[in-house]
This record gives structure tokens, sequence and C-alpha cells, in this order.
């Protein structure tokens, strides 16, 4: 019989040379004469030890790692295809306690099944949610996943049910499920790994949503700086549609349902449900003014559900297992669970899915183990280049959106961004700036022109020239963008940057607050 | 600027995309991957052929980052510039490749800022055409240019 090895196909694995980690696999086991049978599977998301292979034993799958094509003989000389010791081994995979300390559901499979087969998927609980949603009347699928108090996974934290109540409730003939998957948020890869790991899983998503509201049409909007997803939600659409998950009649249940993928063109405004639809549209993507929602008049006008990837992949789990699962992990109003990006200077970064209500501590140091370079951790951003900069006074507070909202800060997309005390928060503020200036749309002035301003405030106060009065203009011109700004691009740029001046003014030249 | 082009190649991408809704940016793309750019005269035979006007496509072609008007390098690489590399230090590996490229032929590579790549566990990230790589010192920057045939 032959043995089983994985190597991840993920992108971060790729990165560090996954590929030919896996063709030196090949290559020894054929001068050895062992039968092995290689599987490109997904990442667990302990990114530390990418490339991370592990080999299936009787006891389990065993882990060796970080791998590289030169350690790749002596693992053989060590007969770690039977489970052998080696300085890289690290035991069984399910043991580790960044993994086993974690709540899986949305990235249930990710790391575990062969991205794109088909069997594996179903072999591992997939498409019950499907099954079980085909027996269903439209608004029942809309009241459950209301129920199981599902919020917007791309930041907006937005109840998916009754979004979807919205565009199920409009008359149309035409109606579309739209996926943003342009995830461009720096500190962020759960939507990446998700698509690379397990794309299925969205797919069986966004047919449910189709199935709730009506829909026969969907797009998922991948940003062109993910190819590897894009090519590998490319063919799990052929093959599923080709086994009667897609298409125009459903399992042979007369429901029908199309999903195309396009490639986004490096915009992070669209990002933004609207410049997002824009640019689907074929246009500019420039932010429209709502109303009207998207729910009411939304892709060419139509109704239209559009959800980030983490939201329509956390359907499934819902419909086969129920509401009232889902809705037992987390607190507050803050149900479920949310996969963290823990990303930057951090010792074991990778991706951490539990329930709302853990801390950013325990994330911090239980998971991460502190940071990369072993200096003290000084500032952690939270939710993306729009996230709030947060001192370690503020570690205790339980990641909750609402808890998070009375710190004047947000969960956003789950990244978390570690600098070590070596980073000056006056020179990250200026860089929000920045980026905002060239990301931002155009379409409002506080963002257009309040960017560019920003930044040269910005140079001013580092430069250390007038600095009280420059800080006050800093302050004005926050708060022109933060209530005067059409979307969160130039509405959370002051989240950044009124947070590092707040909390680490020294930086800013202010040595008496 | 005016940059030959093959007529013929661009109508059939158009062809192949034109029913499609919005189908722009997939003609863009389309058009970007088989020619290596958008040669700015093909913007009217793009317009006429979605009943657009020219400054519509225009505006499109100039609003995304991704896409370009002049022919690229023989290598692109892009740094990432965004806060999770910054904290592993990738402005350095930008001046490090600054310096390092400074004496490249014309044409022979072109260095970009990109923001995120979605390797933020995995920093600083660099994309070399469509490659990815993670965990770029200095020292593994050197490595992949001299992989790819680049003297410092």
């Amino acid at each position: 019989m032959s043995i089983m090895i994985y190597v991840p196909r993920d992108s971060a694995a790729l990165a560090l040379d996954a590929d030919a980690v896996a063709q030196a696999i090949r290559a020894e086991a054929a001068r050895r004469n062992i039968d092995v049978k290689l599987v490109r599977n997904g990442s667990r998301g302990m990114l530390w030890l990418e490339p991370l292979v592990e080999v299936q034993t009787a006891k389990g799958r065993l882990a060796y790692g970080p791998v590289s094509p030169e350690d790749v003989v002596a693992l053989f000389d060590a007969n770690f295809q039977n489970g052998g010791k080696h300085a890289l081994g690290l035991g069984l995979t399910e043991e580790l306690t960044y993994l086993k300390r974690q709540e899986r559901l949305t990235f249930a499979r990710v790391g575990i099944t062969d991205p794109l087969s088909l069997d594996d998927y179903l072999a591992h609980d997939g498409y019950q949610g499907l099954r079980n949603a085909l027996t269903m009347q439209a608004a029942d699928i809309v009241q459950l996943v209301t129920e199981s108090g599902l919020r917007g996974r791309g930041g907006a934290a937005f109840p998916t049910g009754i979004k979807w109540k919205t565009v199920l409730n409009a008359a149309a003939a035409q109606k579309y499920i739209v996926c943003n998957a342009d995830e461009g948020d720096s500190g962020t890869f759960a939507d990446r790994m998700l698509m690379e790991g397990d794309p299925y899983v969205l797919i069986e998503g966004m047919t449910i949503a189709a199935l709730a509201v009506g829909a026969t049409q969907g797009y998922i909007y991948v940003r062109s700086e993910y190819p590897h997803s894009i090519s590998v939600l490319n063919e799990a659409i052929a093959v599923a549609r080709a086994a009667g998950y897609l298409g125009s009649n459903i399992l042979n249940l007369g429901k029908s349902f199309e999903l195309e993928v396009r490639k986004a063109a490096g915009a992070y405004v669209c990002g933004e449900e609207t410049a997002l639809l824009e640019s689907l549209e074929g246009k500019r993507g420039i932010v429209r003014a709502k109303p009207p929602l998207p729910a009411i008049a939304g892709l060419f006008g139509k109704p239209t559900v559009i959800n980030n990837v983490i939201s329509l992949a956390s359907v499934p789990i819902i419909l086969a297992k129920g509401a009232a699962f889902y809705k037992d992990y987390g607190m507050g109003r803050s149900r479920g669970t949310l996969p963290f990006q823990l990303a930057g200077n951090i010792k074991q970064g990778g991706l951490i899915e539990m329930a709302f209500g853990i801390t950013l501590r325990e994330l911090l140091y239980d998971f991460g183990g502190g940071s990369a370079s072993g200096r003290p951790i000084k500032a952690v951003q939270v939710g993306g280049p729009l996230g709030t900069y947060l001192p370690e006074s503020q570690w205790d507070t339980p990641l909750d959106y609402e808890a998070y909202t009375a710190l004047w800060a947000v969960l956003g997309h789950g990244g978390i961004v570690v600098h070590d005390d070596s980073a000056d928060l006056a020179r990250l503020a200026r860089y929000a700036m920045k980026f905002c200036a060239i990301e931002s749309c155009g379409k409002c002035t506080p963002c257009r022109i309040g960017a560019t301003r920003g930044v040269e405030v910005m140079d001013k106060i580092i430069a250390g020239q007038d600095t009280p009065a420059q800080i006050e203009l800093l302050r004005d011109l926050c708060d022109t963008m933060l209530n005067g700004s059409m979307c969160a691009m130039g509405g959370m740029t002051p989240y950044p940057v009124l947070s590092a001046l707040n909390h680490f003014p020294k930086d800013f030249g202010l040595v008496n607050k | 600027m005016s940059l030959e082009y093959n007529h013929q190649q661009v109508a059939s991408i158009i062809a192949a995309q034109q029913s499609r809704p919005g189908a722009l940016l997939p003609i863009l793309h389309d058009i970007q991957d088989a020619l290596g750019f958008i040669p700015p005269d093909s913007v009217s035979q793009i317009a006429s052929a979605l009943n657009l006007s020219r400054a519509e496509v225009h505006g499109v072609i100039t609003f995304y980052h991704h896409f370009r008007t002049t022919p690229p390098a023989k290598h692109t690489i892009q740094i990432c510039c965004a806060e999770a590399c910054q904290s592993m230090g990738a402005e350095q590996l930008v001046k490090h490749a600054e310096q390092r490229l400074a004496g490249s032929k014309q044409g022979e590579c072109a260095l970009q800022p990109v923001y995120c790549l979605g390797l933020c566990a995995t920093s600083p990230a660099v994309m070399i055409g469509e490659e990815l790589h993670a965990r770029v010192t200095p020292e593994k920057f050197d490595r992949l240019l001299k992989r790819m045939g680049i003297k410092p």
C-alpha cells in the first residue's frame, strides 16, 4: 500500500518552496523504490512551520516542518515516511496545541483534505448543508441563518440573515450572489487560505445563498494578487458543475445556479461593496451613494447578496448542524467563530479560528509566542489598514464586535498585525494617510484631498515643525474624514492615525502628554 | 505614445468576451495577458466594440493599478510594503533592492510596491512575475536575483 504524504499547495507554502519540497519527495521516493502518494493539501494555518509536510500513519498524521528541499534526503534516511524520528518532527498534527485549542468550524477541512477532490469534500461532511437547504423553503433558510447570529465577516459585521431577507423580499426577475474575495487588508489571508484550501465550501455556501434568495447567477470577485486562489476556484467550479452541484438542474432537483470567477485589478477600494459592484459591471471602482442598498439595487441594478468569503463559507455548517450549534459559540451579539490571522512581527504567525471572546493577549502570547524579533511588542493593529493600533493596556478586552467598538476599535476581517518596540507609530500613521491617498477612489473630497493633506501634515509632525499646531490640524482633518467620507476608506483612515497619536504621543514628538 | 500592436489579436479577444455582462475588465485582462500591456491605440478599438466612449475605457485602464499601457520589463519584482511586511523589515528590503538593481539594464527589471500579497505571517513577501516568495531577507533577495540571471 502506498504511503500518503501531504505537502501543502497554499500560497504561503508555495512562497517557501513547497513545490520544490514536493518534487524532492517524489524523486527521493522513486530513487528508493518507496510507493508514495503525494497529496497537495491546503495549509493547516501554522504558517511559521511551512512548508509543513505530513505523513499518514496508523496513529494519525505526523507533522514535519519547516521542511526545505535540502531536508528531504535526511527525512527519508530517518524513515520519516513510517513515522521515523527527525529533528523536524513535531508529532501528531492534531495534537499540536496551536491547532488543538482552536474551534474550527469554517476551516474544519482546510489543510486536511485535497482541496480539489470532491470525493474528499463529501467524505468530510461536504454538501450536507446544501442537501438540507434543498428540502427547505427559501424563507426558512434565511430564518436559520438569521437565528445563527452570523454577521458579515468582511468587516462591517452586518447580520447576514437580515441582508438575505431584504434580497428575498425584493421582487425581481434576476438576482445575484456576489462573493467579495477582494481581501486587500494587510495582515489578512483567511479568504485566501479558504479558497485555496477548501473551495467547495465557498461554492456550497453561495449555492445555499442562491436558494435562500432566489438568485441564479453568482460571481466571485477575487483580487489579482491571488493567482492561486483564482485557479483553484476555477477548477473546483468545473468539477462541481460536472458533478451536478452547479448548473441548470442542481442534483436533479430543478434548481439552477451558475457561478463565475472574476479577476479584480489591484484596487483596494474595490473591497468596498458598492465599488466592487461597479468594478464587476466593467467600470472604475467608484463608491456608490447608499441608499439604495445593494440588496435592493445591486449588480446591474438588481437585488444582490454581497458577502465576504468567510461569511458565505460559514453558511454550510450552519445549514448542516443547525443555528443553535453555531450560535453556541461566541459571546454577546458576536456569535460563532472568527478566523483570526496573526501576522507581522510574531514568532508563530498563522490562522487561529476561535469563538469570539478570546483576548488579544492570549492570541499574541499563548498562540503567537511573542514577537519574532524577541523584542517587546509595542502596538497591535487589529482589523486591517483601517483598524486601530492597540497598546498593551487594551490587550485584555475580549475580541467581540461590541467590546471593540467601545474601545474605538474594530475587529474587521480578523487581521492582527504585530509591531515590536522598534516601530515608529508616527511613521505608521503617515503610512495610513499615504495608503488612503494611493487607494482613494476619488469620489468624495474628504478622502481624496484629506489623505493627501494628511501625508503633508504628518511629514511636518515627523520633521518636528510646529508640532502642537500641526497636531491640532491633524485632529481637525481626521474629524472631517471621519464624518464626511462616503465609505470606510476615508471614514476609517483616522482610526489608525488617531489611535497611534492618542496611545503613542511620544512618537509624534509630544512628551508631556 | 504610439505602440504597434496586433489588431486582429485584440479583435478576437474582444469577440470572445464581449457578450459577457461587465465585459470590459475581462477583456483588459486578456489583452494584457496576451500582449503584456494594453496598447493605448487599442482603446478606440475596445470602446467602439463595447459601445463606450474612449474616455470611459481610458478611465478604467488608468483607475486600476494592475493595468499598464507600456510593455513590461523582462522581470517585474513587486515588494509588499503593507503594515505586516513593514513590521518585518520591508522598508530595508526595498532600499536593498533599489541598490542592487540600480545598475541593471534598462527594461530588465521593474521594481514596484504592492500592498498585500496575503503572506502576512511569513513576511516580508515578494512577487516576481506570478511567483511568490516569503520571508525574503536581503540575502534571499540576492539569491533570487542570481537565479533570474541578474547580476547585482
